[in-house]
């Protein structure tokens, strides 16, 4: 968010005014009377588009303020609830600017994007003059120094009184980018203020996932919990990799590509059933023990959509037998709360001793089928009953 | 013959002393495969038994090289020094570098990718990975942790961004077998692409036809469809998995998210048949296009 991406800022020493964040009306009125003058009130959502949807808004007065933090909060942006806003000076831009740095996974190095024109509206920019969006390669083995910076800025042509204000942001909006280990540090407008000063009038940052593992564990409080579907966030409380759909399949499976690859199947199944969809994307990963499992199905039987649920696991490093063994024990571990058919397909390594498992158990809600194919067609069948 | 990788090729692991080092070594060695020892720089001079053998423990990937002649290293270290890893063999000399690891930061790879371009890559080092299942050449040697019972040797050549997908087509085409079989890895940024792949391929006279996995994210499908025009002959046969992924969702391999209409399975669909490939709509119909092909060769 807007707030979040401009503390990283403030961190790395690219100017900006951070402004205040708040959460309600009475807040966003005592910090307009704070910071005096004019203010706006920014809606903070992790969405573009603020501005048109009525989510940004000036305000002459803290009562004003008062007024249109109260109309903002609450209001859905892109389906998001717009929890908190942030109440910052009025700083009429003489100028708009657009820069940002990013990941160009396709050349597998960094890309710069720059232009002294426009500001917020840069795809049309990018339409009509392309030619006035500057795009610079950035390797990553030598990344941006002064004199690539001072590169960058003059073919960006960022105009002479704010041309070494320029290439100082720029090296430091490239910290921000590093240090963070960022996909994506985006400054939209970069605005040429009176005085011409320049400064991040709003901002987006996007984290890499892998990096804040291994060496930002601080770039967990940038996670706003309450954005997240319940049940998104109960699974990652549980260390499952699951994303919620809409649909009436509960999915479970192993390996990511083999997981999409069900889901998929699951849709074109359910063509011929009623039109039932997948419900969600669960990769268990390798492991699937009965703990895993019985997370992994909990989460899933929690969802009032479910009408069944696939269980697609291909034994490659792991063995079918331990895979049936884990669904007898989550099965036992739920007991009652399992309530729902399950479709059970297991391939692979060991998967005899799986099946035979299986079969010996011989639990009311418990179908295996041998094929990917004629599972997902049963599972299909059963959510359409 | 093979791509990549055969029964000639010395293998060595960084990071064999770990859970998933020792485990998958010993699973290697199972596979056939010549494995010749590994990199501890903390367990310099110690052994490991490891499926019956003695594998000696090397302070550097340079130490070992010189000691064994391996000329390929397969990477088990945890995803913070797995940059450093890398490097290391580059610098060594190392001729294939499988990198196992799950979860390295992507400027990393970035980093590594750049160190790969440059004429620090002096001994012309090819990367695979990161975050994939390595590559397998059946019946004669495994780096990585594709399990080796699946399949055997055959005609048939398969490059993928999934492991599961990999092994799950390798099942489905065991009565063919393959040539080689390889894992490229669903991070943003990988070593061997579809494109590398597909080139080995094609100059691969053991190879008679090539299956292409792909999935969901970024524009590999699309460039590999643009190469296949121009320059395969052979007869390809395509997946794309991820149809019903909605957009702005990563869905498990930190690649696979589609942003606004660009890297969408159905995109990637129509560039490959654009092209001729024939691309199957389950990996169970994906497997007979193959079928059909194979039996009509």
């Amino acid at each position: 968010m807007e707030y979040q991406a401009k503390e990283l800022f403030a961190k790395h020493g690219v100017a900006t005014t951070l402004g205040v964040v708040v959460e309600t009306p009475e807040a966003a009125k005592a910090a307009a009377e704070e910071i005096g003058g004019v203010t706006v009130v920014k809606a903070q959502v992790k969405a573009g588009g603020r501005g048109k949807a009525g989510g940004v808004k000036l305000a002459k007065t803290a009562d004003e303020a008062f007024e249109y933090a109260s109309n903002i909060l609450g209001m859905e942006i892109k389906g998001l609830t717009v929890n908190r806003v942030l109440v910052t000076p009025a700083t009429p831009p003489q100028e708009e600017y657009y820069f940002s740095f990013l990941l160009d996974r396709a050349n597998r190095q960094y890309l710069c994007i720059a232009s002294v024109e426009g500001g917020v509206e840069i795809e049309e920019v990018a339409k009509t003059n392309p030619d006035a969006v500057k795009q610079i390669a950035v390797d990553p083995g030598t990344g941006v120094d002064e004199a690539k910076a001072r590169a960058i800025a003059t073919e960006a042509k960022f105009p002479e009184p704010v041309f070494e204000q320029a290439v100082a942001m720029i090296q430091s909006l490239y910290k921000v980018f590093v240090e963070e280990d960022a996909t994506l540090v985006e400054v939209n407008p970069l605005a040429r203020l009176e005085g011409d000063k320049l400064e991040a009038l709003d901002g987006k940052v996007s984290l890499d996932e892998n990096a804040s593992e291994v060496r930002h564990p601080h770039h967990e409080e940038f996670e706003i919990r309450e954005e997240a579907d319940p049940l998104e966030a109960k699974a990652k409380d549980k260390g499952l990799n699951y994303v919620k759909l809409d649909g009436e399949v509960g999915i479970i499976g192993n390996g990511a590509g083999l997981v999409m690859s069900t889901l998929d199947v699951v849709a074109y199944a359910g063509e011929k059933h009623g039109g039932v969809k997948p419900a969600n994307f669960l990769d268990i990963g390798g492991g699937a023990n009965a703990q895993v499992m019985a997370d992994g199905l909990d989460v899933i039987l929690n969802d009032p959509q479910v009408k069944s649920v696939f269980v697609n696991v291909f034994g490659g490093i792991t063995a079918c037998d331990e895979v049936a063994n884990g669904i007898k024990g989550a099965l036992e571990i739920l007991g009652d709360a399992a309530t729902k058919p399950l479709v059970v397909r297991l391939d692979g390594n060991n998967v005899d001793k799986g099946r035979a498992i299986l079969a010996e158990l011989d639990h009311p809600l418990v179908t295996t089928v041998d094929t990917m194919d004629g599972a997902a067609d049963k599972a299909a069948e059963l959510a359409n009953a | 013959m093979s791509i990549y990788l055969n029964k000639d090729s010395k293998i060595i692991v960084q990071g064999i002393t770990g859970g998933m080092g020792s485990k998958h070594t010993t699973l290697m060695i199972e596979a056939g495969s010549n494995i010749v020892g590994g990199v501890n720089a903390r367990k310099a001079g110690t052994t490991v038994e490891l499926a019956g053998t003695t594998q000696p423990v090397f302070g550097s990937v340079e130490e070992a090289m010189k000691e064994t002649g391996a000329d390929v290293s397969v990477v088990f270290v945890p995803p913070a020094f797995t940059k450093d890893a890398c490097i290391e063999a580059i610098d060594a000399g190392i001729k294939l570098l499988v990198v196992i690891t799950e979860g390295v930061p992507v400027q990393d790879t970035a980093e590594v990718w750049s160190y790969l371009q440059s004429d620090k890559n002096h001994n012309g080092t090819r990367m695979i990975g990161p975050n994939c299942p390595g590559i397998i050449t059946p019946e004669e040697s495994l780096a990585g942790i594709t399990p080796h019972t699946i399949a055997g040797k055959g005609p048939i050549g398969l490059v993928s961004k999934s492991g599961t997908l990999t092994y799950q087509m390798m099942f489905e085409l065991k009565d063919f077998g393959f040539s080689t079989a390889i894992g490229i890895g669903g991070d943003p940024i990988i070593g061997t692409t579809h494109i590398d792949a597909l080139e080995a391929f094609e100059a691969d006279p053991d190879t008679k036809a090539i299956v292409m996995i792909g999935e969901i994210g970024g524009d590999a499908e699309e460039r590999a469809a643009a190469y296949i025009k121009d320059n395969v002959t052979k007869p390809v046969v395509g997946y794309v998995a991820g149809f019903t992924a909605p957009e702005g969702k990563t869905m498990g391999h930190a690649g696979a998210i589609v942003s606004g209409s660009a890297g969408t399975a159905q995109a990637k669909k129509e560039a490959l048949e654009a092209v001729g490939v024939k691309v199957g709509k389950t990996p169970s119909e994906t497997a007979e296009l193959m079928r059909e092909i194979m039996n009509n060769l």
